[in-house]
């Protein structure tokens, strides 16, 4: 290769990111296999396999039946006795099929056993909507696995992160969780060459200003950022963090940015009810940030239905950017 | 005698009834050709799964059901819906999402169901409608309804756990439920070689002591055959049977399939062996039909997918604020 090409390369998708990951991690440990439907010769539902079964063959890309809690239970069994897999759902909606091998297995063999097991398993979650696959294929699980002591997960919103929390969560020794949306894969971005990684359970402050703090995880995140730039021509400057990982939660960020700008509110594509953002306003409300607020906490979330197939149905249902610019209006101004 | 050497199908139905059957597979063709055309006019969002190829298996697998009986069908499941007899408007103001739709715009390709004509749903979650299907069966028997319910699944939903619980259920209640497996030899991109560890998905039926078949699912007088003797043994009250019908997907998974894990050279051998031009070679051969009538069979379910497109066309899209409409009891209309 060139000098040339060595420093300058252009921006990678976030899928070509994930895949480079994989693609580093396989090469730097032999121990790193990856399972899933349709990610071998397919390159996996959504491409980000792609041709990396090509490269490392069907003894480290396997193909599984369309099995899912074996599948997630043979990669669980496989990390706790030396393997590395990370494990791909084809949509994140199955990981309901997978529930128990997660939540009582992989969750709590280090705890039932007193820490003498590790599941050091990857798993891997396309979520979330927009692309009208409808109710049983475009739902925001996340909250669901956050609920659960064990686990770790993460929601990288961009190509940079989706790299480097996936090369955090291979070398983590415990479980990790990694929701992708789907509406996120072919958005592109400056990506680090060569192995890295983002550290799990730190937020990231993509924005800074003063009226208000914005919470918003993986695609809420992107369209918050964006709300933000409008919302600066408008007078109104928002702290826009990106939360990354919901367990563990970056407490100390969230609290911080509160305490500056004296107005939250909470994005996420989730259903609202018990969702994200009821920790994080709980949080809030729990420690001496609360003393900083100058109006009540906002939610913007999910609705409380399954997402619908009718494509203005389904916008409708979860937080678009218009609704991140008035709600953010509203608070500033008082409005509510 | 002479009828013994007589195609199942043709020495159990009278005319009208293979005439109908004939019809509907021709629809069903007709209008996955016309929701693939849709799509690539952009049209539709979201995705669709076409049973281009496996017509018979669909039809054949309904020929005796009563109005009481009901399926489970799946995300390839227009054949299934229109083989009960649903309605074409319907069905493709589900596929534009209107408001007129199966499923009112909420459900898509992947839901359309006519529930009226003993649908249960198609469903997204491959081998998600095998447990529902026992259930059914399970209130049938428990009712006295006389009710047979016949589970659709595909090749690749035999190896979840669903599948196997639900046989097993099935068998050990004794419960009117006809397993129908349309393995079309792959689930996705993986072959039934690479996924599934015996040769005959219906020799899993040995596992749970009830019978198994494996016949050629693009033969409609092999589909008809083996289910009606399934459908007929579970009326009895003699506990649930496995079909197994061998056919082929000709279109790709969905639409984003590159088609990479098959050879066009098998696409093509399997297109010689059309379900609905092999039916209607028969039914001309045993002198049911006559060579000139497939003109007038295509110009009519031309005539009716161009009515139902318009339907489709003109029909309103659902509210916006009825959005949360339908997800408990007591909101929405019905
Ligand atoms: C539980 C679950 N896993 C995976 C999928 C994704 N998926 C949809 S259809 C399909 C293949 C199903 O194969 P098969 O049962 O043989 O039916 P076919 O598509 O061949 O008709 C897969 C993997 C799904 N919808 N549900
Ligand atoms: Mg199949």
């Amino acid at each position: 290769m060139s000098g040339r090409s060595e420093r300058v390369r252009g921006k990678l998708s976030y899928a070509e990111a994930i895949r480079e990951a994989l693609d580093i991690a396989m090469d730097r440990d032999e121990r790193v296999v990856l399972m899933g439907e349709d990610i071998g010769v397919y390159g996996g539902a959504f491409q980000v396999t792609g041709d990396l079964f090509g490269k490392y063959g069907p003894e480290r890309v396997i193909d599984t039946p369309i099995s899912e809690l074996g599948g997630a239970g043979v990669a669980i069994g496989a990390a706790m006795t030396g393997l590395r897999p990370v494990f791909e759902f084809q949509f994140s909606d199955f990981a309901a099929l997978a529930m128990e091998q997660i939540v009582n297995q992989a969750a709590k063999l280090r705890y039932m056993l007193g820490g003498a097991v590790s599941v050091p398993v990857v798993m891997r979650f396309p979520a979330g909507s927009g692309t009208g696959a409808a109710a049983q294929h475009s739902q925001s699980i996340e909250a669901w696995l956050g609920h659960v002591p064990g686990l770790k997960v993460v929601q990288p919103s961009t190509p940079e992160d989706a790299k480097g929390l996936l090369l955090s969560a291979i070398e983590d020794p415990d479980p990790v969780m990694i929701f992708e949306h789907k509406l996120l894969y072919k958005t592109k971005g400056h990506v680090p060459r060569g192995h890295y990684e983002t550290p799990i359970g730190e937020a990231a402050l993509r924005r800074i200003g003063h009226s208000l703090t914005i919470v918003a995880t993986s695609i809420m995140a992107r369209k918050s950022l964006s709300a933000a730039e409008e919302l600066a021509r408008q007078g109104i400057h928002a702290d826009v963090i990106d939360l990354r990982s919901i367990r563990p939660i970056d407490r100390e960020t969230v609290l911080a940015s509160v305490r500056k700008t004296g107005r939250l509110m909470c994005v996420y594509e989730g259903v609202k009810t018990l969702g994200i953002g009821a920790e994080i306003s709980a949080m809030v409300a729990e420690s001496d940030a609360f003393d900083f607020l100058e109006a009540p906490i906002v939610r913007l979330g999910g609705a409380e239905c399954p997402i619908p197939y009718n494509p203005e149905l389904e916008k409708s249902v979860v937080p678009q950017e218009p609704d991140i610019l008035e709600a953010a209006r509203n608070l500033v101004q008082g409005r509510i | 005698m002479a009828s013994s050497n007589m195609p199942y199908a043709v020495r159990a139905y009278e005319r009208r009834r293979l005439a109908d059957a004939l019809r509907k597979m021709i629809l069903i063709r007709k209008f996955e050709e016309a929701a693939e055309a849709s799509y690539m006019r952009g049209l539709i969002h979201g995705t669709m799964h076409l049973s281009i190829g496996q017509e018979a298996s669909a039809v054949g697998s309904c020929m005796s059901l009563e109005e009481r009986d009901k399926i489970t069908s799946t995300h390839r499941g227009h054949g299934h819906c229109l083989a009960r007899g649903a309605d074409l408007g319907r069905m493709f103001a589900e596929f534009f999402g209107k408001e007129t739709g199966y499923c009112r715009g909420r459900g898509g390709s992947m839901h359309i169901a006519d529930v009226e004509r003993g649908n249960l749903g198609a469903n997204g979650i491959v081998g998600g409608g095998l447990p529902i299907a026992v259930g059914s069966a399970l209130s049938a028997k428990r009712l006295g309804t006389g009710a047979v319910t016949v589970c659709f699944f595909g090749d690749g939903a035999n190896n979840e756990g669903a599948f196997h619980e639900s046989l097993n259920m099935a068998a050990i209640w004794k419960l009117p439920v006809v397993f129908v497996c349309e393995n079309n030899l792959y689930g996705m991109s993986m072959s039934t070689d690479r996924s599934t560890a015996v040769g005959n998905i219906s020799e899993r039926a040995a596992a749970y002591s009830m019978p198994g078949a494996t016949v050629d699912g693009n033969d409609f007088s092999a589909v008809a055959e083996a289910v009606d003797a399934a459908v007929a043994r579970a009326r009895a009250g003699e506990g649930p049977s496995l079909v197994e019908n061998m056919t082929y997907r000709l279109r790709g998974h969905s639409r984003s399939d590159r088609n990479r894990y098959r050879t066009k050279q098998e696409i093509d051998d399997w297109a010689k062996r059309d379900p609905i031009t092999r039916l209607f070679g028969m039914l001309v051969s045993h002198g049911v039909m006559a060579e000139g009538d497939m003109a007038e069979l295509d110009g009519d379910a031309a005539r009716k997918i161009d009515d139902a497109l318009a339907f489709a066309a003109s029909s309103p899209d659902p509210k916006v604020e009825e959005a949360a409409f339908y997800v408990y009891a007591g909101s929405g209309a019905r």
